[in-house]
């Protein structure tokens, strides 16, 4: 029997003399990963709330762009004890039926979010935490972070030297070629988002310059199946944070040059190229007005096509040994990536060439309103597989969080049941 | 199954990339170089300490490199141009890093040999034309490996080696530099 309504209490804060709730658990957000956080602990019938800024899924209804689909194709869409039950299982979902997916999710699972309320600090305290909220405060034993990893985007600080007349724009700002001046465009990054905004830009009649760093290169579909298929069948997702080599690199990896169209088209670099994106190597700085690019790319592209092949031969030998290759299409294989003998180093900003910079250089989360010591010095949360050096905190929704399957939206299922496994341990030693 | 032995001691290279995660100030280095002119363009640079781990440090012994001009530039030829030790930096730096990935890799290398050729359009240095750039106009890097490895593992190590390079990234990425007279 699921509880819906917290049993919350309310008490005197001797400080301001304010009612403080009190609740045994909060969960900040109410995205897939809050909400999942929130089906384990109704099972477990740990009283909980869940807070959310805004809306129920905010950030995909906020904070994408337009023409942005899922990366993973709607079979894979599992939350906990819901999935995709639509007519197109290949397909991938729209950010607006994501928004849907997400909020049947929380209907069905009658998560206790309380929305438009948004946390203001959340500190250490004798047996828990006080979470300050825009709608008051509340004393709880243990606090679960799922406030996402893309909260802001980041952005060089040399793009404070780009000259006043180019417009800059991150994907939070972007929602369609419409809102871009006419005129050429210079999109910063080639991870999902960079290489799906630099084919919507270029496709829109305006020249695109995509500056490449290190990327990961994927094909849509492989031997007939989706890319994230193989990712999903052959294990490559079920590895463990503890199994990565290097896991920070790990975790900070930009996302696969994928994109999820009805056409299921691979997007990458030779793909742009054949659209007449101009690659250039990764932005290494702005001096002068000019931008000023690496002379490096031919190598990044080589390591991403040697990373592309190595993925797919170890595909390619879990289907011969699994005996599975007779369900699957034969072998392919793809041409490296094509990069001009000469790629410019150097553009400048002040000649109208380009009128926009896009930057497609990542995000990262914002743990502001965190007051307890948790964060490193770049700004991410210190955790072993969700769990915080802080007695009765955690986290959920980061990339590579406890698997490789953690990125995705299928993959909060086993963290959040492992997580809040974790969190009622926790709270039975504590009571014994 | 024979042990590689590439003559890198990797673990000692593990251990301080473990070590410095903790103390980003002792990995600050300052690499130093003293030139003096001899006559012509010929001069001597001499290079012996430098500072790290946050103390300053020697080499064994000290260095001493010989610049100066081919004699189609008119010149002497007491040494060789100072954008051939371009060349030297990045073959060098390349090919220690190829020695250190495979160690790593535990591959075993019998051979590495590689030539570098920078192209160069001297139109720039003696301002015939100003759109020609004074450096090299492109760099290329060829490489012959015998290794225990496949063709692949073999374009693998070598692609890693430009990505922990620093003579790559100094060439290929822009660095400020100031040039004073004190």
């Amino acid at each position: 029997m699921r509880s819906p309504t917290p049993q919350t209490s309310r008490s005197k804060s001797p400080e301001a003399g304010r009612a403080i709730e009190h609740v045994s658990t909060v969960v900040v957000g109410a995205g897939h990963a809050g909400l999942a956080a929130s089906h384990f602990l109704s099972d477990r019938s740990i009283d909980h709330l869940v807070l959310e800024r805004g809306e129920v899924a905010n950030s995909w209804r906020h904070e994408r762009w337009d023409s942005l689909r899922l990366l993973t194709p709607n079979w894979l869409n599992r939350l906990p004890g819901y999935s995709y039950q639509g007519p197109d299982p290949d397909g991938y979902l729209t950010m607006g039926e994501v928004v849907e997916f997400i909020e049947h999710f929380a209907v069905a699972s009658r998560a206790p979010v309380r929305t438009c309320t948004s946390v203001g600090s959340v500190r250490r305290e004798a047996d828990g935490y006080l979470v300050s909220t825009s709608r008051g405060d509340i004393r709880c034993r243990a606090v679960v972070l799922a406030s996402g990893a893309c909260n802001v985007p980041t952005v060089p600080s040399f793009s404070a030297e780009l000259p006043a007349s180019v417009e800059q724009l991150t994907p939070f700002d972007y929602r369609g070629p419409d809102q871009v001046s006419d005129g050429g465009v210079l999109v910063v990054g080639a991870s999902a988002t960079g290489v799906q905004l630099a084919a919507e830009l270029q496709r829109s009649g305006r020249q695109v310059i995509l500056a490449v760093g290190e990327h990961v290169r994927l094909p849509r579909v492989y031997r007939g199946r989706d890319v994230l298929w193989w990712m999903d069948a052959s294990g490559v997702w079920d590895q463990r944070y503890d199994e990565v080599d290097d896991l920070t690199r790990a975790r900070r990896l930009p996302s696969p040059q994928l994109v999820g169209t009805p056409e299921r088209s691979t997007l990458d670099l030779n793909a742009l190229t054949a659209l007449g994106v101009e690659l250039v190597g990764r932005l290494a700085t702005v001096r002068d007005g000019c931008a000023l690019f690496s002379g490096g790319l031919r190598n990044v592209c080589s390591l991403a096509d040697l990373k592309m092949r190595r993925l797919l031969a170890g595909f390619d030998e879990w289907a011969r040994t699994t005996g599975r290759a007779v369900e699957v299409g034969p072998p392919e294989e793809y041409v490296p990536t094509v990069v001009a003998d000469s790629t410019r180093l150097r553009l400048d900003l002040r000649g109208g060439e380009v009128g926009t910079v896009v930057w497609a250089t990542g995000f990262r989360p914002d743990y502001g309103w965190l007051d307890v010591p948790v964060v490193d010095e770049k700004g991410r949360l210190r955790h072993e597989g969700g769990v915080l050096d802080s007695p009765g905190l955690y986290a959920l929704g980061l990339p590579l969080l406890r698997r490789r399957r953690s990125t995705f939206l299928s993959g909060i299922e086993d963290d959040a049941r492992a997580v809040i496994d974790h969190l009622a341990r926790d709270f039975a030693v504590r009571r014994a | 199954m024979s042990v590689t032995d590439n003559g890198v001691n990797v673990q000692a290279l593990l251990d301080a990339r473990e070590a410095l995660k903790g103390a980003p100030e002792a990995a600050q280095f300052t690499w130093r170089a003293s030139a003096k002119w001899e006559n012509g363009v010929h001069s001597t640079t001499t290079i012996q300490n430098f500072f790290g781990l946050g103390k300053e440090q020697a080499h064994k012994t000290k260095t001493e490199f010989s610049a100066d001009h081919p004699e189609v530039f008119a010149a002497e030829d007491n040494g060789i141009t100072p954008i051939e030790y371009l060349l030297v930096g990045l073959a060098s730096c390349l090919t220690a890093g190829v020695a250190s990935v495979a160690q790593n890799r535990g591959i075993q290398l019998r051979s590495v040999e590689s030539t570098v050729e920078g192209n160069h359009d001297i139109r720039g240095i003696l301002g015939v034309d100003s759109d020609v750039r004074n450096g090299f106009n492109d760099v290329k890097v060829t490489f012959n490996i015998d290794a225990d490895a496949s063709k692949e593992d073999i374009q693998a190590l070598v692609a890693q080696s430009q990505k922990r390079s620093a003579v790559f990234d100094a060439l290929t990425n822009p660095t400020n530099v100031t040039v004073e007279v004190a």
